[in-house]
């Protein structure tokens, strides 16, 4: 975590070169250190955030006068920082009578706000803090049995608030309370400067909120945690497995066992969540697995690891050789060890990876990971549950590879099956998802939001479609999504994203045949264009039109209807 | 504590917050006397003391400070 004189340090630094974001902060209390602190975290995550800072207690303001300084910035990220001092004082304002609906018509303004500025720009978030539950006091406990008391009220006011954020996927909360829990009331607020200044935040809690704004702009954008490495002797359970054997070492009910076995609990939340867990330990490989196959009160098993590294390699190159297999950015994997040798040595090795110091005290491990709010994401889908299984499968599909001297043999023998259907209701979480988080197959990375993407299918001038495959080895799932922009004469690639996973089987060349047949299907197309905008990862798409036989001219690739032919290809197509 | 120990501390903390090596503190220096004291740093100036020190200042304290002495002898009367 960064002080607020570091983060203020980065203000300073160069950062031209970084993505520029627009982004508006509208506050009810003095914003002057959160804007300047959101801005440092943002540097230190790689991205230039331009923020337009409202004046003071201006939301209401800013937000329905069409003709604002906030709409004025077509901002990406807008902030509604509200506190809940502000809440409070409307609360006492309100009649006695009004008190029980209190919640319902704050939250009803809220839903007003965020309707208003998505009409007007709608960005990729509109982020609301949620509510400190800072009780007044004024009925004691018995505040929880009475319905216009303060305390319900806020607390309702916080489980209204998650429910409009779920049917609002542009609306997003900073839990704001959940960080002022973590700190206390003590280090959160400076009340000695909240007199001279209206500035709320301490400058302690300051910083931490504006790391979880980040955390929330910047997964938007696409960049996030995907994987979670695990050491094993003293990480995954204490004691070391090659010394202590079998029954001796500590999980479950043994010694200090109680504390490994809730951190393993927490990495199987994980895991259920969509986060691939891999493990690289220093050990022999069939020593490492003893525990996983045999002891009885391991929460974690083998099923459960996507990759399984255990070898006498130093562990940068393991970390590597699993970066292989997962075909994901070091920058969206975590490195679990207790041992600063081994951290230093991997840290200094592959700086992108995120490696998290631990206490050295194991009870401690859960608390200190859960305030690094190291696994934010964006979009939560049923895909999701089926992640570690896929990867499973893929590697089975690498091994039967290899028994393939011809690799059209290979991909016949898979009996690749590809489904392709418009978007809809039902798999639009997914597609929002893919097309935030592909970054390797991505030729133009446009970030749309589930908002945006659900207006673009209904839009007359384009062609959405998303593929799912499936083969012999398991189903692959939602792996690509391609957005067609018609124009007179020529259909235009808009975005063409697509899962890693499925490289290398002729799944281009599947779903480029698609795009000409459909564009010989409309009158008056002649041609197909396309455009790669080169990022820092995906080089992999550097040529693949050149690969479908388009011409480049200038910086657009074109392929002229009476120049396409049917490209090789081993995959049907099912139930259209 | 000493007078000149305290200085001394407050010293490093302005070279962090005001983000110059060369800063050179006195008793008698006001925010006039330090190009980059502004409201905005006056606080962070002040939020860095308070924890050094491990103190809190009131807030009738915070609005009467006009020089670093005033600071100080704050900080040794707590």
């Amino acid at each position: 975590m960064k002080t607020i004189n570091q983060l203020i340090k980065n203000l300073k630094k160069e950062n031209d070169l970084l993505p520029r974001i627009n982004f508006s902060v509208l506050g009810d209390f003095s914003t002057q250190f959160l804007v300047k602190a959101i801005k440092g975290y943002a540097f230190e995550y790689g991205y230039n955030f331009e923020i337009y800072e409202a004046d003071y207690d201006q939301v209401d303001l800013q937000v329905f006068n069409s003709e604002s300084e906030l709409y004025s910035k077509q901002s990406e990220f807008v902030l509604l920082a509200e506190s809940y001092l502000k809440i409070q004082k409307l609360f006492y304002k309100s009649p006695l009578s009004e008190r029980h609906n209190f919640a319902t018509d704050y939250v009803n303004r809220i839903a007003n706000l965020h309707q208003n500025i998505n009409d007007a720009i709608a960005p990729k978030a509109v982020m609301i803090f949620n509510i400190i539950e800072e009780d007044d006091g004024v009925f004691g406990n018995f505040g929880n049995k009475v319905s216009s008391s303060f305390l319900y009220q806020i607390r309702k006011i916080n489980f209204l608030l998650m429910d409009l954020a779920i049917q609002n996927p542009s609306l997003h909360i900073v839990d704001v309370k959940k960080i002022h829990q973590r700190l206390g009331d003590k280090q959160s607020f400076s009340y000695n400067t909240y007199i001279s200044t209206d500035i709320l935040f301490s400058l302690d809690i300051t910083p931490i909120i504006a790391k979880n704004v980040c955390d929330i702009s910047t997964t938007l954008l696409g960049k996030f945690k995907k994987c979670l490495i695990l050491d094993l002797d003293n990480t995954m359970w204490g004691g070391v497995i090659g010394d202590d054997g079998l029954k001796g070492i500590e999980i479950g009910s043994l010694g200090i066992g109680k504390a490994f076995t809730n951190f393993q609990k927490w990495a199987k939340e994980l895991k259920n969540r969509g986060i691939i867990l891999a493990v690289c330990s220093k050990n022999f490989e069939d020593v490492a697995k003893t525990p996983f196959e045999r002891h009885p009160d391991m929460i974690l098993k083998l099923e459960d690891i996507s990759v399984f590294v255990a070898n006498w390699n130093n562990k940068a190159d393991n970390i590597k050789y699993i970066q292989s297999i997962l075909n994901i950015g070091f920058d969206s994997m975590v490195f679990l060890d207790d041992n600063k040798f081994e951290r230093e040595l991997v840290k200094s090795n592959i700086p992108n990876l995120e490696v998290p110091e631990l206490p050295e005290d194991p009870a401690e491990y859960i608390n200190y990971l859960k305030g690094l709010n190291l696994f934010e994401t964006a979009s939560y889908s049923q895909n999701d549950l089926k992640r570690t299984l896929q990867y499973q499968e893929e590697s089975k599909r690498k091994n039967e590879e290899m028994k393939f001297s011809n690799q059209d043999d290979f991909l016949k023998s898979l009996n690749m099956e590809a489904k392709i259907e418009p978007f809809n209701d039902f798999n639009l979480p997914r597609i929002a998802q893919l097309i935030q988080r592909s970054n390797q197959f991505n030729v133009r990375t446009i970030r749309y939001s589930e908002q945006e993407l659900s207006e673009l299918a209904k839009s007359e001038n384009h062609i959405c479609f998303s593929v799912s495959l499936k083969d012999v080895y398991g189903d692959t799932g939602l792996i690509s999504v391609i957005i067609l922009k018609k124009s007179e004469d020529n259909l235009f690639i808009d975005t063409w994203v697509m899962s890693c996973r499925v490289l290398k089987r002729g799944v281009e060349g599947f779903i480029a045949n698609y795009i000409i047949n459909l564009a010989k299907k409309i009158d008056g197309i002649k041609q197909v264009e396309a455009e790669v905008i080169p990022t820092a990862k995906n080089h992999l798409v550097k040529d693949l039109y050149l690969d479908l036989n388009f011409e480049k001219k200038d910086d657009i690739w074109i392929l002229k209807m009476e120049d396409s032919g049917e490209l090789k290809c081993f995959i049907k197509t099912i139930g259209e | 504590m000493e007078m000149t120990e305290v200085l001394a501390q407050i010293n490093e903390i302005a070279k962090d917050v005001f983000d110059d090596e060369n800063i050179v503190l006195a008793e008698n220096t006001t925010a006039n006397d330090v190009e980059d004291w502004d409201s905005i740093t006056h606080v962070q100036l002040l939020f860095s003391v308070e924890k050094q020190f491990g103190i809190k200042f009131t807030s009738s304290e915070i609005a009467k400070f006009k020089n670093i002495g005033e600071i100080i002898a704050c900080i040794l009367a707590k």
